[in-house]
């Protein structure tokens, strides 16, 4: 691996990403990494496109990476995929949510939703999966753990974060109530 | 200790409390909000929302003038609105420790402009602090407290998008085991600032520059790293950071404090290296003083951008002088995702009701409601800073005359009223205007994320207080009439509109629905709506509310069997999204064929 690792968080604004974000960068702080993690908030919130990197290493200067060099993306919508694949390095890392959520434009029938959204991504990187976060996430118990699931396939990539680990943060990171559903989504998530 | 997972603003926070502020006044604004809230929450610490970041430093003024140790947090443009007292404190100097929180905003992620607030610092001739990172965001503001207290001067802390919303590890320290004791203290010569106590002041604002250019000399967080020669680096803030990623190798002057400069030490850095980049995002504020010094090979805004955020990559292209090399990514086209109004938001009901009110020039303010201004609403015509759309809606039906009757309205938010509405309605009232005011009243500060202001009934800290009734301020304002209405209700919100525009004099009107997000407001969700498809005709006549949950779905896109055509020429049907919808019943006003339903 380099020096410093930049994994980079997509999708749309009320989709967890954030706390996604919070809970990955946490983890790898446990496991003895320097961490840095940034976003965007504020207007993004609003249902608009919202991104977040989390970059780790033996010591992290810069919070966001240059274009090309995100070892790993994480997307929570197909289409936002693609609007960020240019910062992924040759062949890195893809993690797609089988999810497509209308944009605006879309909802008025102005423009198309891109087909074919498999193809553009697979010209960039062979590295890819595709998960039904979503459906996972009903299974585990609730639609809206489906962060959590995209998460847990995440952990796949990231065998230098352990499972105690991981399960110290997600219990510190939601209430007792909404644990369990969330462990059962992580797993889920992981095996997907 | 133990190091844990910090925000820049909650760093800051941190800082503020160890440090042993017990004070500290704000209005809300992207990227600072953070600050106060997380302050508040600490034990011994007394904190408030301000109306306007003016109020909000005078605040902070007071409290420091009776011995407190005092903060106020502001975006970028609040500053603008708190300049007035902050010149003249500058001035005065205070009894406590000041510090003024600025949070610039470099690319706009959400603010109207992209000024660099470091300007400010050398314009009011006061220090400014800019931290590279959490850890140091919460270090700083300790350092910056203890500057205020030694030299008698306000000090600036200068926070970024970046480092407020970035998180890294923070080891936290202890509160200081001293807290300044309140008192009051008059001093008459140097806090009444006419003229003649004015001018000694000002003489003695140029000595404590002095001192402080002295004390930047060998300030220990102007720092100098020499490594490889050929090229020095001087940089600030998270643009330190950005280059070191990218070039760490280098040799450096990371400046933690950007205002004043220390001369001498940057002369000692040039002689070091054979050529110097100067690494800083927007202005060329450092560059032009440096090459005032008459310092050579120096290199800035000649090869790095002038406006947006950097990052290591954009630092690398420009010294290496690569274009912006683009990799060359097939990709379809991306249809743009803005920030919108949520699925049930009030402010959609209000808009759609104003289209309906013939051609009328609607200016805008700045909040949630903005969003309007997207298709397929496109609600308001301007937007320019809190507060401005009275005053312009003023000033422009006077332009106008007659002609413009009936055709000019203002909007603006509650919180966005209480920033800063008030005096230019009272100036409608006084210069006999024309034009119609609406507030969208949606109970709360919502753009920036629910905090509350003097008409919600609760304090920052969570007392309870009055608040203040907007029909009744308007009437002792002299508004000549004041209605209310509900967004939720379009036929009756149009018709409110239409009565008020056909009308002589200044009109109120209060268009209020809690936001659909604000929790306490207690209005439980409505279940989602649906399309009953034997009944919808693709008449498309609900698309133009731009609900996110209401989409378009074509024939052409599907499988033949599923179409069922409700009239002759309909070309497809809409789609209620129902984990969005939450059933504000706008979209059912409008179909004039009862096809949405419970
Ligand atoms: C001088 C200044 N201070 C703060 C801000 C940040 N800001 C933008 S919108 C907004 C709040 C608007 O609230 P409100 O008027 O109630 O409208 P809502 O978002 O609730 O619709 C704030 C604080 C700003 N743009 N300018």
């Amino acid at each position: 691996m380099a020096d410093v690792v930049s994994i980079l968080l997509v999708g749309v604004g009320g989709q967890g990403i954030l706390k996604a974000s919070d809970i990955l960068a946490e983890a790898l702080m446990f496991a003895g990494y320097d961490v840095k993690k940034s976003e965007v908030h504020g207007m993004a919130q609003r249902g608009g496109s919202v991104s977040s990197f989390v970059r780790f290493g033996k010591s992290v200067y810069s919070p966001t990476a240059a274009k090309g060099t995100a070892g790993i993306l994480l997307s929570f919508e197909k289409l936002e995929t693609l609007r960020y694949l240019d910062n992924l390095m040759p062949d890195g890392k893809i993690i797609i949510n089988n999810e497509s959520i209308n944009p605006p434009a879309c909802n008025l029938g102005s423009m198309e939703y891109p087909k074919n959204i498999e193809y553009f991504v697979g010209n960039v990187s062979k590295n890819v999966k595709y998960v039904s976060a979503s459906e996972i996430a009903v299974e585990a118990g609730n639609i809206r753990c489906a962060n959590t699931v995209l998460l847990g396939s995440l952990a796949n990539h990231l065998p230098l974060i352990s499972g105690s680990i991981w399960k110290k943060v997600l219990t510190k990171s939601f209430p007792e109530k909404l644990l369990d559903l969330n462990l059962r989504a992580f797993e889920l998530g992981k095996s997907a | 200790m133990k190091k844990e997972l910090m925000s820049g603003n909650q760093a800051i926070a941190r800082g503020a409390f160890e440090a042993g502020i017990t004070f500290a006044s704000g209005y809300p604004g992207t990227p600072s909000t953070e600050i106060m809230e997380e302050f508040a929450q600490y034990e011994g610490v007394y904190a408030e929302w301000a109306p306007n970041e003016k109020v909000g430093l005078e605040v902070a003024i007071g409290a420091a003038l009776a011995n407190t140790d005092a903060m106020a947090t502001m975006k970028h443009v609040g500053v603008n609105v708190a300049a007035d007292p902050l010149f003249t404190v500058a001035y005065t100097g205070i009894e406590g420790g000041l510090v003024i929180i600025t949070a610039d905003d470099p690319s706009m992620h959400s603010s109207q402009n992209e000024q660099d607030n470091r300007n400010y610092a050398k314009f009011a001739k006061i220090p400014m602090l800019e931290p590279a990172n959490p850890q140091e965001a919460k270090d700083f503001v300790k350092i910056a407290l203890n500057i205020s207290r030694k030299f008698d001067t306000p000090v600036f802390l200068r926070s970024t998008t970046r480092l407020s919303h970035s998180k890294a590890p923070v080891s936290k320290g202890n509160r200081v085991t001293e807290i300044s004791k309140p008192a009051i203290k008059i001093d008459t010569e140097k806090y009444v600032m006419v003229p003649v106590n004015a001018r000694k002041r000002r003489l003695e604002v140029e000595k404590r520059l002095n001192a402080l250019k002295a004390f930047a000399e060998k300030f220990p967080e102007n720092t100098m790293e020499i490594n490889d020669t050929r090229v020095g680096i001087i940089s600030a803030g998270v643009a330190y950071e950005y280059a070191k990623d990218s070039f760490p190798n280098y040799s450096y002057l990371k400046l933690g404090m950007v205002y004043p400069l220390p001369e001498n030490l940057i002369r000692e850095f040039s002689q070091k290296v054979k050529k110097i980049y100067v690494v800083e995002e927007m202005d060329p504020f450092l560059e032009e003083q440096i090459k005032a010094m008459g310092i050579k090979n120096v290199s800035g805004k000649e090869i790095f951008p002038f406006t947006k955020e950097f990052d290591p990559g954009i630092i690398k292209d420009s010294i290496q002088g690569n274009e912006q090399k683009k990799q060359q990514i097939e990709l379809p086209e991306i249809p743009p995702r803005p920030p919108n109004m949520c699925p049930g938001c009030p402010h959609r009901g209000l808009f759609y009701s104003l289209k309906k009110c013939g051609k009328v020039f609607v200016n805008g303010d700045i909040g949630c409601y903005t969003l309007s201004f997207l298709k397929p609403l496109e609600g308001l015509h301007n937007c320019v800073c809190m507060g401005a759309s009275i005053g312009m809606a003023h000033g422009m039906s006077k332009a106008l005359g007659d002609e413009g009757k009936g055709k000019v309205v203002a909007v603006l938010g509650d919180s966005t009223f209480l920033h800063s509405g008030i005096t230019p309605l009272l100036n409608m009232v006084y210069n006999k205007s024309n034009a119609l005011v609406i507030i969208c009243d949606n109970r709360t500060t919502a753009m920036t994320g629910m905090q509350e202001h003097p008409a919600t009934g609760f304090t920052l800290q969570r007392e309870k207080t009055k608040a203040v009734d907007f029909i009744k301020l308007a009437e002792s304002l002299g508004v000549d009439s004041v209605r209310v209405a509900d967004p939720y209700d379009l036929a009756k919100t149009t018709k409110t509109i239409k009565e008020e525009l056909s009308r002589e004099g200044v009109s109120l009107i209060v268009s209020q629905r809690a936001c659909v997000l604000f929790k306490r407001a207690g209005e439980t969700a409505k279940p989602s709506l649906r399309i009953d498809l034997t009944k919808c005709t693709g008449c498309k006549v609900c698309l133009p509310i731009g609900c996110p949950a209401i989409s378009w779905q074509s024939f052409s896109a599907i499988n033949a069997a599923a179409i069922q055509r409700n009239a002759p020429k309909q070309d497809g049907f809409v789609v209620i999204d129902t984990s969005l919808c939450n059933g504000c019943s706008i979209c059912q006003q409008i179909c004039k064929f009862d096809a949405i339903i419970d």
